[in-house]
């Protein structure tokens, strides 16, 4: 079975065009039925309800703090006081961006449609994701989370390698990993993974917001050169600092909270009580992440709002995992793992789940080549 | 075109949807804010998942799988990632009945 781990036991393959693809079509672990924990269809109706106003109220902060910090970083240019205004305009643009991406690219962050639509736009910008493509892309995420050849979005990919992880935390690699992409697709081109989950009548709105945002970094680029030019001097850094420059000295915080969403536990599974995290976390943190904390009840019922979400996971919670206690809980638990898979992928946490939950639904595990043995 | 007796009524809440499986085909029932009703095909044209347990909002039914929408009077896609229309029936109440207008 050598062809389809990889070249070594340690590597798999991820590509959606690959063996490790087919299989998982072949075998049904691909658009699977997946676990989902029962909750009365009155009560979900009541959770799954959309309202405008509490997007509203979090993007008119989210927006106004753009504008306080960004200005507070200007004013006290050239002083040590401008850095925490950076620092802080660095993670609600470069951070916050990730959980209004995903919850506006769902639908369900406001009641009205276009409201989702554009901060859906926004958020793609900043965060440097085609917005075509990575619509599809999360929607493979969802219909096959964590399934080796189905899923774009694994974060994790073994073997795995723990010094481009911690670059990502300064996204100097992944930003230029993602203007490459942006790139590319503004040429005209996609590639093979892109074509595999984009249907061919998005392909055209694909190249069309690539190319409207390269030509938004290029007048950022321009600026700063005509300012370098004019004598500006080191405030010649001002507009990638503004604009592009957050992508990578303010993602920390989304990259610390999404490395915990899958991080060490399984692939390959059809429930995700075994592939996906809930923890608790700090107010500010939840804020910035719009409440994806709660993972596996994102992952059981996309439909309900992030607002919503504290509800759903107390509907939940006698049925699932319990949640780690805190950031620095979750990391604790999640890099033992990590270290772990590193030598054997197919380690994974198993969390005991309370007496008043399902077992896990672990119909087609066996058909995974590394767990035959 | 028979006329096939689907459900109640009261089988469906105002802004909401049951699922109805009739031979070997299933559907999914709508009955609108204003208590009109309306018939669709029951499987989500992107990954065939049933419409029943999704969302209706005013005249859209949102998919539970991946939030792609459609208006269920018309069938139309709204939202990717669906981008195929849905097949709409026609239906019509009698004695508190709900039916459903389907091909031979
Ligand atoms: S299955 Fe309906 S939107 Fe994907």
């Amino acid at each position: 079975m050598a062809d389809v781990v990889g070249h070594s036991s340690l590597e798999r393959d991820y590509s959606l065009t690959g063996t490790r693809s087919r299989h998982a079509v072949e075998v049904g672990l691909a658009a699977a039925e997946w676990y989902h924990s029962d909750v009365p269809r009155k009560t979900l109706k009541a959770l799954m309800k959309r309202r405008d106003g509490p997007a509203i109220r979090d993007t008119f902060i989210w927006i106004a703090l753009h504008f306080v910090l960004g200005a507070g970083g200007i004013y006290f240019w050239g002083t040590w006081f401008s850095v925490p205004f950076w620092f802080a305009y660095g993670v609600v643009y470069g951070s916050a961006c990730d959980s209004r991406w995903h919850e506006c690219g769902h639908g369900t962050a406001f009641r009205t449609r276009w409201m989702n639509d554009v901060v859906y736009h926004i958020a793609s910008f900043q965060i440097m994701r085609n917005p075509v493509n990575w619509r599809w892309s999360h929607a493979r995420h969802h219909t096959d989370t964590i399934i080796v050849g189905r899923d774009p979005e694994i974060a994790w990919m073994h073997p795995i390698n723990l010094v481009l992880k911690a670059l990502a935390f300064v996204g100097i690699y992944d930003t230029w990993q993602s203007l490459k992409v942006l790139f590319r697709n503004a040429f005209g081109e996609l590639s093979d993974d892109e074509r595999e989950y984009i249907p061919v009548s998005e392909w055209n709105r694909a190249h069309f917001w690539a190319r409207i945002h390269v030509a938004i970094y290029m007048v950022v680029l321009v600026s700063v050169i005509a300012m370098l030019v004019s004598g500006s001097g080191w405030a010649s850094l001002i507009p990638v600092l503004l604009i592009g420059g957050p992508r990578v000295y303010g993602c920390w915080h989304f990259v610390m909270t999404g490395l915990l969403q899958h991080g060490g536990l399984a692939e390959d599974v059809i429930d995700h009580r075994l592939n996906s995290r809930s923890l608790y976390m700090n107010p500010v943190s939840r804020w910035l992440y719009w409440n994806m904390n709660y993972h596996v009840e994102h992952h059981m019922f996309p439909m309900v709002p992030y607002y919503s979400l504290p509800a759903l996971h107390e509907e939940l919670k006698d049925d699932l995992p319990s949640p780690n206690t805190s950031i620095w809980d979750a990391y604790r638990e999640m890099m033992g793992a990590v270290m772990k898979q590193r030598n054997d992928p197919t380690y994974a946490i198993r969390k005991e789940l309370p007496p008043t939950a399902k077992p896990y639904k672990e119909d087609l595990h066996l058909s995974v080549p590394e767990r035959k043995d | 075109m028979p006329w096939i007796d689907a459900c109640a009524t009261d089988d469906v809440d105002e802004e909401d949807v049951i699922r109805w499986d009739h031979g070997d085909a299933t559907f999914a029932i709508y009955r609108s804010m204003d208590g009109a009703f309306f018939c669709t095909d029951g499987l989500c044209t992107h990954e065939q998942v049933h419409l029943a347990d999704g969302l209706v909002m005013d005249n859209e039914i949102e998919c539970p799988k991946h939030n792609g929408l459609f208006d269920y009077r018309t069938g139309k896609a709204l939202r990717a990632p669906v981008c195929v229309n849905l097949g709409t029936y026609e239906t019509k109440i009698e004695n508190g009945r709900v039916f459903v207008e389907l091909s031979e």
